[in-house]
């Protein structure tokens, strides 16, 4: 601008010369600036390109690719859970879902869209949103006719081109909530488990395992999806397909779950409240394993609605709870066959000692009743555990003390996870001087071991815990890990290495609570010997003020753990009824699951055949066959 | 007027970089618009640019003071065809721009342009003092905001625009007071935002999108995505004639009119871009070479108003591809298809010529 100035002045001074007005030279320094101008612009367009095409040019071609190729998810389905004998409990049945394309996505066809497909307009949206990183999203699963032949109408361009059909697997559990406690169920991810290292490579709107085995072997039974790729224009035609990458499905997963068992167990506890497991002591696999209230799992497949969820979440009777692995209750005098092993093992008690039952006895300054009010006179340890008499374990676990009792409990897996492969169990309370140091910073009493000699105080377990505990003692003191998925081994976790004798006398103490008119009789089988023993656990006092809303809520929770055969056991049953009020209410499940373990084996001994109609006899209609094969008796009062 | 001028005089390195960029554009036209409904636009735009060169060569052949004699008669002519047009001009997209003449669709806003041109190197020829004083400036202001209003009136806010360069390039040239420069330039921040409030709801989606495109990916943002993207996509190499997925499927708004570069960065890549904005570069800095060889003033304005307008139109059309400018929808000069503004710049060529050819006086 300065030359502009200054050429000024000059031609000022012989303006009034006409002639050099004319003379383009003057203008030179103008052009000039205007030259300068021109290769300024062309510095700044150029300098435009640069950047485009030349420094990050990847972020570009990513869009354009992304533009170009429309690419839908191939599904993998999810592995099929088998039984021991390979047949299926779980399947996967193909459905279609409906994704949004984000791309396409209009704000103004949501509400039409939700509408349509019956879905809550702002639960579409706040999926959309959070869905953030999702090129599709899927919005609904398993689409009717009618839906499926909407969304044919209406997804072209014209309407709402983001609608997209893909078929999908949708999971299929048993009906009624069929082993629903074991096998869990599948759900979308959510915010918490993507945060989790442990789902490091999950993402967004993933079907996970979120339960039971579903979840444990979630790597295993999970496939990788594939991609499907098409070349579409700016109208979402597709021009023509590009690679494909197939989907891999998950593999299967077979358990060591008899669906036989487990339907007898299922059928048993019909709609008590409890739970139900099987073991095989020699190595810890598990059978059955029922647990009452049950839930649907079918109704969690892909996407739950909200009114469900809080259903099943708020219900007073936890039917999310699996029970089998999770409750936490006194074991009752199911934990005297372990006073016993201890008593024995440590000397304080032999086959001679006898202690005398009034009906109670007094410890301590206080007094401590006996089941049964005119007691049980005169009684050695035999009798002692087939008749269940209280009293006599008072004396052994006042003789023991408490850090001796839990020595030989902790030893048969009380107080421990049992480790077996189901996610979140719980391990239970085994007492002694330390643990109430470390939770309490007080001193044992006494006092304390004589009601943790009869399994009550602050001894509790789950119903899968009193299985191992009382199968491993069986089984000739050896505990192995439960477990539902087989390994290469069985994983021994304990060995008490007990004199035969006293285990002998332990055992033939719970073969009389069966068969010599005992606590247990009514799990006699007539070719097996059964042996067992029945507990009855007094529901914590604290309930009381917690106020209980119904008064069954307060009666006493019953167990019966059985085995059999009495030498060399294959299978050991627990049995948990919930309020079941006197102890021989539970003995019928037990025996329900050991008569269909011995009456299958008999057949299966018998002939091959008929081993091959069982096995196709599958989940779905387990009630009718289950039923005609067992001739399941009715629930009558057994006597005392 | 009609003395004969040697054709060897031409400005031979002018043509052969103007038809260097036809070229160009007619390829970059037939790859872009392969297999769609304008799949005819490269032998029309062929035909244009052989018209074009017939209008060059008789606008060369005339006295550009022959022409400048009769500017008013022009300018009158001007007024009269933009007002014509907005009375029977055919009406497409909500803008009535065209004309039909002998069945061509013309698009009157762009030849008004060269008389423009022209009426600026008048007036400014003609000053008696030497320098603009404030009545000169609100004349010649308004000799070019007539016209200006009757193309932003059609609407056509991109041709409006380019009168511009044309009125600020003459009055530079011609000389300007530090203080009307400093006076102007207040005028002008003042009223921007004003008038921002009497541009159309379609132009201030644009200049906000041209702010932020991603504001509305969907709307007015898309065009500048997606020919940032495609531009992108080239590369250094670029994707390759007809390998361009932006161009060939669709997401590049019109790839052979507006957005012609786009589609051609996409192709060609960066080495492309360069050459053809070089190729750019020379043709202006040879205007602005006849500019500055001219015999006279007259000859001067009207080769500055040319190199103005050719510099004007690439910076924004080309700034548009890139983001760097708002979305004004105007073409590229010599590249993109179409007759009427393939035709005004061949004129306007013509018209340089005509300074050239009399560079010597005689």
């Amino acid at each position: 601008m300065a030359l502009i100035h200054s050429e000024h002045r000059r031609t000022e001074e012989v303006s009034a010369d006409r002639l050099l007005r004319e003379d383009p030279k003057k203008a030179s320094s103008k052009i000039a600036i205007f030259q300068y101008l021109t290769v300024a612009v062309f510095v700044f367009l150029i300098s435009g390109f640069w950047k485009l095409q030349v420094q990050n040019p990847d972020v570009y071609s990513e869009a354009a690719e992304r533009n170009r190729i429309k690419s839908t998810p191939i599904l993998a389905p999810r592995g099929k859970i088998l039984d021991r004998d390979g047949r299926v409990i779980v399947d996967n049945k193909a459905s279609y879902s409906l994704l949004l394309n984000r791309d396409q996505i209009k704000p103004e066809h949501l509400p039409a869209i939700a509408d349509a497909l019956q879905l809550d307009y702002s639960d579409l949206v706040n999926k959309i949103r959070r869905m953030g990183n999702r090129p599709q999203i899927i919005i609904k699963d398993q689409l009717t006719r009618d839906e499926i032949a909407w969304v044919e109408s209406h997804q072209d361009f014209a309407t709402y081109p983001e609608m997209q059909l893909i078929k999908a697997w949708r999971r299929q559990y048993p009906q009624d909530g069929f082993a629903a406690h074991v096998v869990g169920y599948v759900g979308e991810i959510s915010e918490s488990e993507l945060d989790s290292p442990q789902f490091i490579d999950y993402h967004q709107g993933d079907i996970i395992g979120k339960d039971g085995l579903e979840r444990e072997y979630d790597q295993t039974l999970r496939g990788v999806d594939g991609q499907q790729r098409v070349l579409v224009d700016n109208m979402g035609r597709e021009r023509q397909m590009e690679n494909t990458q197939k989907a891999v499905p998950g593999k299967d997963l077979r358990t060591t779950l008899d669906l036989d068992l487990q339907a007898v167990a299922e059928l048993s506890m019909d709609d008590k409240r409890g739970s139900v497991v099987a073991l095989d002591p020699r190595n810890g696999e598990v059978l059955a394993m029922v647990s009452r209230p049950a839930f649907d799992p079918n109704k969690f497949t892909g996407r739950i609605s909200r009114t469900d969820w809080d259903a099943l979440a708020n219900d007073p009777y936890k039917p999310l709870m699996n029970r089998a692995i999770q409750a936490q209750l006194a074991p009752g005098s199911t934990f005297k066959p372990i006073m016993a092993i201890a008593g024995l093992e440590t000397g304080v008690i032999d086959d001679q000692t006898h202690f005398h039952c009034s009906g109670g006895a007094s410890f301590y300054g206080h007094y401590f009743a006996c089941h049964i009010k005119r007691g049980h006179g005169d009684i050695e340890l035999h009798r002692a555990i087939a008749q269940s008499c209280d009293v006599f374990f008072y004396n052994v676990g006042n003789r023991l003390g408490i850090d001796r009792i839990a020595k030989y409990a902790e030893l048969a897996g009380i107080g421990h996870k049992t480790g077996i492969d189901l996610p979140n169990e719980t391990q239970g309370t085994m007492p002694s001087t330390r643990w109430k140091m470390r939770m309490f910073r007080q001193k044992w009493y006494a006092g304390e071991t004589i009601s943790v000699a009869i399994g009550q105080g602050a001894v509790t377990v789950s119903p899968l815990q009193l299985a191992s505990a009382l199968g491993g003692l069986g089984d000739g003191g050896k505990w192995y890990k439960p477990h539902l998925v087989k390994g290469d081994h069985p994983v021994l976790l304990r060995q008490g290495n007990f004199r035969p004798e006293n285990l002998q006398q332990v055992i033939s103490g719970m073969y009389g609570v069966v068969n010599e008119g005992g606590t247990g009789r009514a799990a006699y089988l007539p070719d097996v010997k059964v042996c067992g023993k029945t507990g009855t656990a007094q529901v914590a006092s604290t309930n009381l003020t917690k106020g209980a809303k119904l008064h069954s809520d307060l009666a006493n929770n019953v167990w019966f753990v059985g085995f059999a055969p009495m030498e060399n056991p294959e299978i050991v049953v627990a049995a948990l009824f919930e309020h079941g009020v006197e102890s021989y209410n539970a003995v019928p499940i037990v025996r329900d699951v050991l008569k269909a373990y011995f009456d299958k084996k008999a057949r299966e001994g018998k002939s091959l055949l008929e081993r091959q109609t069982a096995s196709e006899t599958r989940f779905g209609h387990f009630a009718d066959p289950a039923r005609a094969m067992l001739q399941l008796p009715l629930q009558e009062g057994a006597p005392r | 007027m009609a003395v004969y001028r040697p054709l060897r005089d031409l400005d031979w390195p002018l043509l052969i970089i103007t038809l260097a960029l036809c070229t160009l554009g007619v390829l970059q036209i037939y790859s872009a618009t392969a297999g769609t409904k304008w799949e005819d636009a490269w032998w029309k735009q062929v035909l244009f640019v052989a018209t074009g060169l017939s209008m060059m060569w008789v606008a060369s052949m005339l006295d550009y003071h022959a022409l400048l004699g009769r500017v008013f008669y022009l300018y009158i002519g001007a007024i009269a065809l933009l007002v014509t047009t907005a009375l029977v001009g055919n009406k497409v997209f909500g803008s009535t721009r065209w004309i039909k003449v002998a069945g061509f669709t013309l698009q009157t806003s762009e030849f008004v342009k060269i008389v423009l041109i022209l009426l600026v190197a008048k007036y400014l020829t003609d000053l008696k003092s030497e320098t603009l004083d404030w009545k000169d400036l609100a004349k010649l202001g308004a000799y070019v905001g007539i016209p200006m209003l009757l193309v932003m009136k059609e609407p056509d806010l991109g041709t409006s625009l380019t009168y511009i360069p044309i009125l600020v390039c003459g009055i530079l040239m011609a000389g300007l007071r530090w203080k009307y420069l400093v006076v102007i330039s207040a005028i002008l921040v003042i009223s921007l935002p004003i008038g921002y409030h009497f541009l159309k709801p379609y132009q201030k989606d644009r200049l906000v999108s041209f702010v932020n495109p991603d504001r509305d990916p969907k709307g007015t943002g898309f065009q500048v995505i997606q020919s940032r993207i495609a531009v992108g996509n080239g590369g250094m190499w670029g994707r390759g004639a007809r390998e361009s997925s932006q161009t060939h499927l669709g997401f590049l708004p019109v790839p052979h009119t507006d957005f012609i570069f786009s589609s051609f960065a996409e192709e060609h890549g960066f080495v492309g871009i360069v050459i053809a904005l070089v190729l750019y570069f020379l043709l202006i800095m040879q205007v602005v070479q006849n500019a500055q060889t001219a015999t006279d003033r007259a000859g001067l304005y009207v080769c500055m108003g040319v190199a103005a307008l050719l510099l004007f139109h690439v910076l924004v059309n080309v700034g548009m591809v890139i983001g760097r400018m708002p979305v004004t929808g105007i073409p590229l000069p010599l590249m993109s298809s179409g007759g009427s503004n393939t035709w005004s710049i061949f004129l306007m060529l013509g018209l340089v010529n005509s300074v050239r050819l009399r560079r010597f006086v005689n």
